[in-house]
């Protein structure tokens, strides 16, 4: 793999509160990840994978350390620097789905590419061409309640894929789901990989899961405690 | 961005269309009452204004006693006019066109079964001139009546239709009081004025009938003056007052014993009346406005709350601060513009009706309108503000945990 360093984190900490209550849920952590891998990070709760995903995503902001996305040094970046990040360069896939209610599939699909102006024709060509790669343009119109966990994830997916991200950020993509769905999505997220090249970071708990991913990263008290390639990656 | 955030803000709204309603109430009920009020207040105004160039602009009235606008003539102490005072008037202001001296009183107007009580006017044909009366059927006095002082009368229309209903008055014989006359002439009728006034209901004798038959004195209670076309009615009042000091020997120094009126005094004092009203409802309009204001501030915090996942899915796919500010800015706009537009239809219907009932004319005015829409969209800014500013400096990863 010659592919450039697309993440990089050298020395970052995440201390939440201060004084005698101040939590280090990220303690100096170093982690490169190059365009297209497939990484996992694993680990029980309170390892402080979350909080790397967070930071990672350009949500949160590391309390010391650098962090380099796609070369440039976040935390220099305003908070609506990192809002532009976010819309052009990651997609999010969350455990809880995170759709918006009441709102059909094909226009939570959209709703990134409203925020970076694309025409009303241009963002529903894009959003149904999206929904048809997880393999649900039939339910376009559906709202989340009357999709099964599964298709909700789904959709999650197409919206995470549809502004054509670098990076897709999955934080317990299967948490809600059960085996035979997770395997399903975890599938789809192998292939985006594999076919599109979009570089995947999924955080998890499972290690059924995990085996899905080309790396293999395991966090324990805020520090990264194993990081190996998996040679049985499918 | 702009499209899409007003298409979101209707689309939240109609999800919630009763609470939204409820929300937009107190602006509703701001609006229509200025809309309302304004429009009524306006329909008066006019009215007062076509009354008075009824009765004409250029009309001076001339009466005894400094409380006329209270008690009218018979209150006073002050001695009454005479037909001399009036006719010297005419002669030393150069300003008057016409003066005609009027006595009255209430008296009962009988025909057969029919009677009715009405004003009892005695006064001559220059009254009819001066206040631009006239004659719908027979005719107006003779020069020979008005100096004999024969039983003759001329009637207005509602006491016409009182005593005969729809027929023909001219030639018949009233009895007004214990005085038997012959009526002569039909005026033409005014309507009633701004306040209901019905300027119809009259009978009219010369003035030496009223005197010698009815009234038993030879007082002239008030001089009905109008001023020549072209003259200011202001130079004309103080060329009279001047006169009716001189004529009534009052020292300098000493206080008037008559007052000089003229139409706009009328007119100033009625639409007085409505600038009141109106200001007054205008108050309770802005409460109203501010109280409306205040709940679409706290109806868009409630919704802010609710959506305060939503607000972080958004931040975390790329929305700006900014993105969020808007949208739920224009949400408030929307909403309360919305009751703007109610407000301003059912403040419209409000005036409609109640012109009607006031008999006025509707005239709506279109800067009202657009002022009343402006203010709405204003208190929507104003009080939508606080909650879009909070829901955009939400932290991503806080309101995605929020349940």
């Amino acid at each position: 793999m010659a592919d450039p360093p697309f993440i990089e984190l050298e020395g970052i900490t995440r201390v939440y509160g201060t004084g005698e209550v101040a939590v280090r849920a990220l303690d100096g952590i170093n982690l490169t990840v190059r365009a297209g891998e497939f990484i996992a990070i694993m680990g029980p709760s309170g390892s402080g994978k979350s909080t790397a995903m967070n930071v990672i995503g350009c949500l949160d902001r590391p309390t010391s350390g650098h962090y380099r996305f796609a070369g440039v040094e976040v935390a220099g970046l305003t908070r609506d620097q990192r809002a532009l990040l976010r819309r052009h360069y990651i997609g999010f896939v969350f455990q809880g789905y995170n759709l918006l209610p009441r709102t059909s599939a094909l226009q939570n699909v959209e709703l990134p590419l409203i925020y970076s102006g694309r025409p009303r024709a241009a963002r529903q060509r894009a959003a149904l061409e999206a929904l048809r790669r997880v393999g649900l343009e039939a339910r376009a119109l559906h709202d989340p309640s009357q999709l099964s966990g599964g298709q909700q994830q789904r959709v999650a997916i197409a919206r995470a894929l549809v502004g054509d991200p670098k990076v897709v950020l999955a934080d317990e993509p299967t948490g809600n789901l059960d085996t035979k769905t997770s395997v399903e999505i975890l599938d789809m997220l192998r292939r985006l990989n594999r076919e599109a090249g979009v570089t995947i970071v999924m955080v998890t708990h499972e290690e059924d899961m995990a085996r899905y991913a080309d790396r293999l990263i395991g966090m324990v008290d805020g520090r990264i405690a194993r990081d190996e390639q998996n040679r049985e990656a499918a | 961005m702009l499209i899409e955030a007003v298409r979101l803000a209707v689309q939240a709204i109609f999800r919630n269309a009763l609470r939204s309603f409820l929300t937009v109430l107190g602006i509703v009920i701001g609006v229509a009452s200025v809309i309302a009020m304004v429009t009524v207040g306006q329909g008066s105004t006019e009215q007062v204004a076509s009354d008075v160039e009824k009765l004409g602009a250029n009309v001076v009235i001339v009466v005894p006693g400094q409380d006329a606008m209270r008690g009218g003539p018979h209150g006073t102490t002050a001695p009454m006019f005479s037909t001399r005072i009036n006719d010297t008037v005419k002669a030393r202001v150069a300003a008057v066109a016409v003066s005609a001296p009027i006595s009255q009183t209430r008296e009962r107007v009988i025909f057969g079964n029919a009677n009715r009580l009405s004003d009892v006017v005695g006064t001559d044909n220059r009254y009819f001139e001066a206040a631009r009366w006239e004659v719908a059927a027979g005719r107006l006095f003779e020069p020979g009546e008005i100096q004999a002082g024969r039983a003759v009368c001329i009637v207005g229309e509602t006491l016409r239709q009182a005593l005969f209903g729809a027929g023909d008055p001219v030639g018949a014989s009233v009895r007004i009081g214990a005085v038997s006359c012959r009526v002569i002439g039909l005026l033409r009728s005014k309507g009633a004025s701004t306040f209901g006034a019905d300027q119809d209901d009259f009978v009219i004798l010369p003035l030496a009938t009223f005197h010698r038959r009815i009234a038993g004195n030879a007082d002239v209670q008030s001089l009905f003056v109008s001023v020549r076309d072209g003259a200011s009615i202001d130079a004309a009042r103080e060329d009279i007052t001047a006169l009716m000091r001189e004529l009534r020997r009052i020292g300098p120094g000493e206080e008037d014993d008559f007052e000089v009126l003229d139409t706009r005094q009328f007119a100033l004092m009625l639409t007085g009346i409505t600038d009141v009203l109106t200001g007054l409802l205008s108050a309770v309009a802005a409460v109203s406005l501010l109280v409306g204001g205040i709940g679409i501030m706290n109806i868009m915090l409630v919704s802010v709350t609710e959506r305060t996942r939503e607000i972080g899915i958004r931040l975390a796919i790329g929305a700006r601060a900014r993105d969020v500010l808007t949208q739920f800015l224009v949400e408030a706009i929307i909403l309360s513009m919305l009751g703007g537009v109610i407000g301003i239809l059912m403040g419209l219907g409000l005036a409609l009706a109640g012109a009607r009932w006031l008999a006025v004319p509707f005239s709506p005015d279109p800067g009202v309108v657009l002022l009343s829409f402006g203010f709405s969209a204003f208190v929507g800014i104003v009080f939508g503000f606080f909650p879009a500013r909070r829901a955009a400096r939400l932290d991503p990863i806080e309101a995605l945990r929020h349940e």
